[in-house]
C-alpha cells in the first residue's frame, strides 16, 4: 500500500458554495450548483462525474474563463498565493493584472480538447516558448530550450524538429501532450487538467501520469484532474470528488472512495467500470434512465430519478446535505437516517 | 466466416516532415506502413496502439479524406483509392467515420438540428417536423435530450459533443462506422450505454465496425478481432481472446501491463521506457530499441508477418518468448 502524503495543512484553493449558470434563451441552466471543494498542494484532487455534470465548468470557473452566457453568480474560490494572501478568484475583475497573471503562471490549465487551446496556424513550439516568455523571466533563446526540454519530457519524440511542426502535422496523442508542455512549462502551482489523457494509449498515459506526479512532489504542486478513467484514479489520486448534476455528491480519500463507496451514485459508477479479463458480459451494466434535463432539476435529492434507494416523501422533498461518514463525507439520506438513529 | 466487407492491402502513407531547420529535407514519417487486413461483415474489429502509431491515418486513407500513397482499400470488391468523387460521395455514406476530436469535427455554426439533419435530408429528402423526429429520436438514442436539438455544439460538454459525433455517424444508416476514440471521452456508464447501443445496432443491422480505441478494458469487451499497432505496422493481429489472454509480441505484453488497474492498492512502478522514434532506419525491428528481448538479429534484420495459433505476429521470438 502507497502510503497517503500527510495532509497539509493549508488548501491552495476552497471554493465555497459555489454556482456558475448559464442564461440562455430557454431558462437558467445550472451547471454548476453549490460546490464546496478544497485543492492542496502536492496532492492530487480527482474529479469524477457522470457527463455533463459541470466539471470542465467548475474548472474552468476557477481559471474565469467561463463562456457567455455562463457567469459565476453565487460563492467564493479563495486561492492562496505563494506569499501567503488570499485572492477570490470568484471576485477579480476580469482582464485585470491580477488574474493575468495567476493565470498562467500560478494556474495553469490543460483541455479536454487539444485543438481548443493550440492555435492552428502557429508552430507549436513556438507556442510553448511564447507561453514561457510572457510568464518567465527568460532570454528568447532559453526559452526555445525549456521548449524543447518539456516536449521531450511529455515523450514527444524528436522534439527539437517537433518545434517546428504544426499542430495538424501532430497525431490526437501528440497534440495533447504539446499542450501539456505548455501548461507545465511555466512550473505552476496548480495544475487544472481535464481529461488529459484520454485521448493517449495506455504507455504514453503512463509517461504523462508520471510527469505530472514527479512535478507535483518536485513543486509541491497541486493537481486537480477530472477524468473518466477510474483506472486513472486508482493510480493518482489522493483524493476524490464524485459529482451529479453541479454537484458534489461524496468526497474523500481514494481508499475510502473505491472501498467503501457511500452514495448510491459513487457506487453505480464504480459497478459500470469494465476490466480487463472480468467474466465476459454482453452487456456492460450501466446507470439505468438519463441524466434529467438541466432546466428541468428534480427537486430534492437530484439523483432520486434513478437511485435503486429512492425514499418517496424524504428523497424527493429535501436536498440532502454532506454528512461525515467515517473518513469520507456524502450528501444522501441514507446516512442522514443512519446518524438519527 | 462471412465475406469481408473492407479489404485493405498494402497501404502506405508517407508524411514528409523536411522543412524543419533540423530535420534532413527528406525525413519520412510512415505513418501507415505496408498494411493489410480484412474486415468481416458483421464484426468488431479493433485497432490499438501507441499515440502516433498511426491509427488516425489509417482510418483516413480508408475513407480517402487523405490519400494513401499507395496501397487499395477495397469496400465490396469496389477499390476506393483513385475512385471518383461521385462514388466516394455514395461510400461516404455507407461508410462513416466518428472523429476523434468532436470540438473540430463538428461546424460550431450549425445547430445540432443541422449538424446531425443535413445527410438525412440529402439522403431520405425528410424536411420539417418528420427530419426533427429523426434527429431527436437519434440524440435519445445516443442518451442525449430531444430538447437539445436546436442548440450549438459549444452549449455541450465534451462528452455530450462526442456523441453528437456517434448521433451524427449513424444517421444514414451506414453499413460501416470507423470510430476514432468514439468514447473516449464518456463517463463509464454512458460509456456503457454507448457501447450498448452500438451493439445492439450491430445485431439489428449487421453492422460493422472498425474500433479505434486505447481503452482496452473497453476494446475487450467490445471487439472480436484486434490489431495491435506500432509506428505505421501492424504487430499482431488476432482474436480477442487470444490476444488477451496469450499476447505474442512483446509490444502487445507492455501495453497490456501498463493498463491501470481501477484499484488504489495495486498502484504499478513503471513500465516501458523510452519513446517510439517514427523517423525508422530501414534496419531491424522497429521495436527492437524498446524490447527487453531484443537480440542482434532484431536490431539488423526486419522480421515478416507470421502466422503463430492463428494471430499474425510481427516478431523474429513470438512464440518462443
Ligand atoms: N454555453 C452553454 N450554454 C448552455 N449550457 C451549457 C453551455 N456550456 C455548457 N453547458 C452545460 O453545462 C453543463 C456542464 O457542462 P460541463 O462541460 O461542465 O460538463 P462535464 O462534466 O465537463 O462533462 P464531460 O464529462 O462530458 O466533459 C452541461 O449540461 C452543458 O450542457
Ligand atoms: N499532415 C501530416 N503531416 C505530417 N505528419 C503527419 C500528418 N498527419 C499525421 N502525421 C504523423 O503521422 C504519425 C501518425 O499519426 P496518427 O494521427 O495517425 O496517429 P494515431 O495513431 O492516431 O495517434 P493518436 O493515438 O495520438 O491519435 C504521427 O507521427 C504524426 O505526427
Ligand atoms: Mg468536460
Ligand atoms: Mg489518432
Amino acid at each position: 500500500m502507497m502510503p497517503l502524503t500527510p495532509m497539509p495543512t493549508e488548501p491552495l484553493v476552497e471554493m465555497r458554495g459555489l454556482k456558475t449558470h448559464f442564461h440562455t434563451d430557454d431558462g437558467v441552466v445550472k451547471a454548476v450548483e453549490g460546490v464546496d471543494l478544497d485543492i492542496y498542494p502536492n496532492r492530487t484532487l480527482c474529479v469524477l462525474g457522470e457527463s455533463g455534470c459541470g466539471k470542465s465548468i467548475m474548472a474552468r470557473s476557477i481559471m474565469r474563463i467561463v463562456d457567455a452566457p455562463g457567469r459565476i453568480v453565487e460563492g467564493s474560490i479563495q486561492y492562496r498565493s505563494a506569499e501567503g494572501s488570499i485572492v477570490d478568484l470568484a471576485k477579480v475583475r476580469h482582464g485585470s493584472r491580477q488574474l493575468r497573471q495567476i493565470r498562467g503562471q500560478d494556474i495553469a490549465m490543460i483541455f479536454q480538447e487539444p485543438m481548443s487551446s493550440l492555435g492552428p496556424i502557429q508552430k507549436i513550439g513556438q507556442q510553448i516558448a511564447e507561453t514561457i516568455s510572457l510568464h518567465r523571466d527568460v532570454s528568447r533563446k532559453e526559452a526555445k530550450e525549456i521548449a524543447i526540454e518539456m516536449l521531450d519530457k511529455v515523450g514527444i519524440p524528436r522534439p527539437r524538429e517537433r518545434f517546428e511542426s504544426y499542430p495538424f502535422e501532430l497525431s490526437g496523442g501528440m497534440r495533447q501532450r504539446a499542450m501539456i508542455a505548455m501548461a507545465l512549462s511555466c512550473q505552476p502551482r496548480l495544475l487544472i487538467a481535464d481529461e488529459p489523457t484520454t485521448a493517449l494509449d495506455v504507455t504514453t498515459q503512463a509517461q504523462i501520469l508520471d510527469l505530472i506526479a514527479e512535478l507535483k512532489e518536485e513543486f509541491e504542486m497541486g493537481v486537480m484532474l477530472i477524468t473518466h478513467d477510474l483506472g486513472v484514479v486508482a493510480q493518482v489520486a489522493e483524493d476524490v470528488a464524485v459529482m451529479y448534476m453541479g454537484k458534489v455528491v461524496e468526497k474523500g480519500d481514494v481508499y475510502s472512495i473505491f472501498e467503501r463507496p457511500q452514495h448510491p451514485y459513487t457506487r453505480a459508477l464504480l459497478e459500470s467500470v469494465p476490466k480487463i479479463g472480468g467474466e465476459k458480459r454482453d452487456r456492460l451494466p450501466a446507470i439505468r434512465g438519463m441524466v434529467p434535463h438541466p432546466l428541468a432539476r428534480p427537486t430534492g435529492c437530484t439523483f432520486r430519478t434513478r437511485c435503486d434507494h429512492f425514499m418517496p416523501g424524504i428523497c424527493d422533498v429535501n436536498e440532502p446535505a454532506m454528512v461525515d461518514i467515517g473518513d469520507s463525507q456524502a450528501a444522501c439520506f441514507l446516512h442522514l437516517e443512519k446518524t438519527h438513529d | 466466416m462471412t465475406e469481408p466487407v473492407i479489404e485493405v492491402r498494402g497501404l502506405n502513407k508517407h508524411f514528409n516532415i523536411g522543412g524543419g531547420f533540423f530535420s534532413k529535407p527528406n525525413d519520412v514519417v510512415r505513418a501507415v506502413d505496408n498494411i493489410s487486413f480484412d474486415v468481416m461483415r458483421g464484426e468488431s474489429f479493433g485497432i490499438v496502439g501507441e499515440s502516433g502509431s498511426g491509427k488516425t491515418t489509417l482510418g483516413r486513407c480508408m475513407m480517402q479524406i487523405i490519400k494513401p500513397s499507395s496501397g487499395s482499400v477495397k469496400f465490396h470488391g469496389t477499390d476506393l483509392v483513385g475512385a471518383d468523387q461521385k462514388t466516394l460521395r455514395q461510400i461516404w455514406q455507407a461508410i462513416r467515420m466518428v472523429f476523434q476530436d468532436p470540438q473540430s469535427s463538428l461546424n460550431p455554426r450549425l445547430r445540432v438540428i443541422d449538424l446531425i439533419g443535413q445527410s438525412i435530408s440529402k439522403a431520405e429528402g425528410l424536411k420539417g417536423a418528420a427530419l426533427a423526429d429523426r434527429v431527436s429520436e437519434l440524440l435519445t438514442k445516443v442518451g442525449l435530450r430531444p430538447e437539445f436539438l436546436h442548440r450549438y455544439p459549444n452549449a455541450f460538454s465534451g462528452g455530450q459533443r462526442q456523441r453528437l459525433g456517434i448521433a451524427r455517424a449513424l444517421a444514414t444508416n451506414p453499413e460501416v462506422i470507423i470510430a476514432d476514440e468514439a468514447v473516449s471521452a464518456l463517463d463509464v456508464s454512458i460509456q456503457a450505454q454507448t457501447l450498448n447501443l452500438l451493439k445492439d445496432l450491430q445485431e439489428q443491422y449487421a453492422l460493422t465496425y472498425i474500433f479505434v480505441a486505447h481503452d482496452l478494458a473497453v476494446v475487450e469487451h467490445f471487439c472480436d478481432r484486434i490489431a495491435v499497432m506500432y509506428l505505421g505496422q501492424i504487430v499482431e493481429l488476432s482474436t480477442t481472446t487470444d490476444l488477451f489472454q496469450n499476447p505474442k509480441h512483446p509490444y502487445t505484453r507492455a501495453l497490456l501491463e501498463a493498463v491501470p488497474i481501477p484499484d488504489p492498492r495495486a498502484r504499478k512502478p513503471r513500465r516501458l521506457k523510452g519513446e517510439a522514434i517514427p523517423i525508422v532506419a530501414s534496419k531491424g525491428c522497429r521495436f527492437s530499441p524498446r524490447c527487453p528481448h531484443a537480440t542482434d538479429m532484431c536490431r539488423e534484420t526486419v522480421p515478416t508477418t507470421r502466422k503463430i495459433d492463428g494471430a499474425d505476429v510481427l516478431c523474429h521470438y513470438a512464440g518462443d518468448i
